[in-house]
């Protein structure tokens, strides 16, 4: 039941948003993850960023992918919660449980462990529309555990246009997706980093856009 | 469903010749095995656009409305992407896109004197209004002329090929209102490919070499001469034109059509666009299949306005 309202959710609101509303220009879709354990990695601008990366999947892999979210957030109250977790299908992690001395990446890495494919922002908030903020090491922490994961690396342009931070009112624009070849875990934490940092500069370099002035 | 006879015929051949074009296409790219092309993707556009049609001309007319709408949105959302667009102009940018339902309700209406000036007066008050509300000077001209520009063209003009659906005085053509618009546009279309496949066939001399430098004046020629015998064919069966008045009515329409696809080549030169079409797939569908239809449109509309009513 909830996985069919989950399938309805995307496949009626979500992606006649993204491909009509919106409209997406994607480069090279033929890279994207098949199968997990995978994780996609992207540059973080909008609400729209997670709806849009779950939209590049086919329909019959919806099950396996899934946005990780922040849990201050996304399970602020209880229909909030309920919504995050069973429609939008979201993994929490919680910012604040390394003060309980919990581990905030316990449910990523058992999707992981289950095969499925993450979504993660590792830039960690939305920050200013269309300026990339540095990524935060907590992916390699994630992708050490379960080392055969692969990180596919994606750069997002023009959803914070669309949909900027603090503002609710959507104005449609085509927005640019560029998708990398995919990462292997290095075994070393720095090197993963600097990889995945300089995977999503080059393909940032990529775009020849107007300016937003 | 009471479909005119002259429509079912020139729909029919319609349909033959995009069987034709069709297997044609998939047979070269067979044998060279060339990637889908400029071609392909304008015999798959066809396709959707006879579609629509058919389904307009069967179920209801007002769904070519809400096509021509549809059609509107991805244009003006397409130019909205290409052009430099200030952050401190979002929130107008929305109220551009509302004008798009209101044209389409005007026409809906058949309300003419509101669908004439909705946009040329009534939006090009209001969205400077709306700009300096918003308050940011710096670039207020440059950013009012593109956003005016991009509303007269996406929205104003193209909203003429749908208002041939509501004017009353094309329903004296031999196939109706959904005769003249058919014409319009299966010439349009048709005049883009003729000037193109003469261009390629013998073209040397150019004619804007600074603006499209693979536009030549035997491709011109050679399409507007192909788009006025077409219209000497086709005007009995679908207007109220004599044959002499539509192959003139064809020469002004290929005439049209090319500058409207200059018009559009010299925006995309400005912003540096190399090839909008195949290299980057989202953008460059829409504005390229419509450049010339926003040209020959409107010109067509009030020419059967004013000497056909």
């Amino acid at each position: 039941m909830k996985r069919i309202l989950r399938l309805l959710f995307y496949a009626l609101i979500v992606r006649p948003i993204v491909y009509f509303v919106i409209g997406l220009n994607v480069r090279r879709p033929e890279l994207l993850p098949e199968q997990g354990p995978a994780v996609v990695c992207a540059n973080h601008n909008s609400h729209l960023d997670a709806m849009v990366l779950v939209s590049l999947f086919p329909l019959r892999m919806l099950p396996q992918v899934r946005p990780v979210a922040a849990a201050d957030y996304f399970l602020r109250n209880a229909f909030v919660a309920w919504l995050s977790v069973h429609v939008l299908g979201i993994i929490p992690l919680d910012r604040r449980a390394r003060e309980r001395g919990a581990d905030p990446l316990a449910p990523s890495r058992e999707a992981l462990e289950r095969g499925e494919i993450l979504i993660l922002f590792p830039e960690g908030s939305r920050g200013e529309p269309e300026q990339r903020a540095e990524f935060r090491k907590g992916v390699a922490h994630l992708v050490r555990t379960v080392p055969e994961t692969r990180t596919t690396p994606i750069f997002l342009h023009g959803l914070g246009k669309a949909l900027p931070r603090g503002e609710a009112l959507l104005v449609p624009f085509f927005c640019d997706v560029f998708v990398g070849e995919a990462i292997a875990w290095e075994d070393d934490i720095a090197a993963y980093m600097q990889q995945l940092d300089r995977s999503v500069s080059s393909l940032e370099n990529e775009k020849d856009f107007a300016e937003w002035e | 469903m009471n479909l005119s006879h002259n429509l079912t015929i020139v729909f029919g051949g319609i349909l033959g010749l995009l069987v034709l074009a069709t297997a044609v296409d998939w047979v070269l790219r067979k044998r060279t095995g060339a990637q889908p092309n400029e071609l392909t993707r304008r015999i798959r556009s066809w396709w959707v656009m006879a579609f629509i049609f058919a389904l307009a001309l069967v179920v209801d007319r007002r769904i070519s409305l809400l096509f021509f709408a549809a059609l509107s949105f991805v244009a003006l959302k397409e130019y909205l992407s290409l052009i430099p667009t200030r952050r401190a102009d979002r929130r107008i940018l929305f109220w551009i896109y509302l004008s798009i339902p209101f044209q389409y309700l005007w026409i809906y209406q058949s309300w003419y004197g509101m669908f004439i000036i909705f946009i040329p007066v009534y939006m090009f008050l209001f969205v400077p209004i709306r700009m300096v509300l918003a308050g940011e000077p710096k670039g207020f001209l440059k950013a009012a002329g593109t956003l005016h520009w991009g509303l007269m063209t996406t929205v104003f003009s193209l909203s003429h090929a749908a208002g041939l659906l509501v004017l009353p005085e094309a329903v004296n053509s031999p196939a109706g209102a959904a005769g003249v618009l058919l014409f319009l546009v299966v010439l349009t279309q048709l005049n883009d490919v003729a000037q193109f496949i003469w261009g390629k066939a013998l073209g040397k001399r150019k004619v804007v070499p600074t603006v499209s430098p693979n536009k030549t004046l035997e491709g011109l020629v050679g399409g507007v001469a192909t788009t006025s015998l077409l219209a000497f064919l086709a005007g009995p069966l679908l207007t109220p034109f004599s044959r002499p008045e539509a192959a003139v009515v064809g020469l002004v329409l290929g005439l049209l059509g090319f500058f409207g696809d200059v018009s559009i080549s010299a925006l995309k030169r400005d912003l540096g666009i190399k090839d909008s079409g195949g290299a980057i797939p989202g953008h460059g569908g829409v504005l390229d299949r419509v450049d010339s239809l926003t040209y020959t449109a409107p010109i067509f509309f009030h020419y059967l306005r004013y000497f056909h009513s």
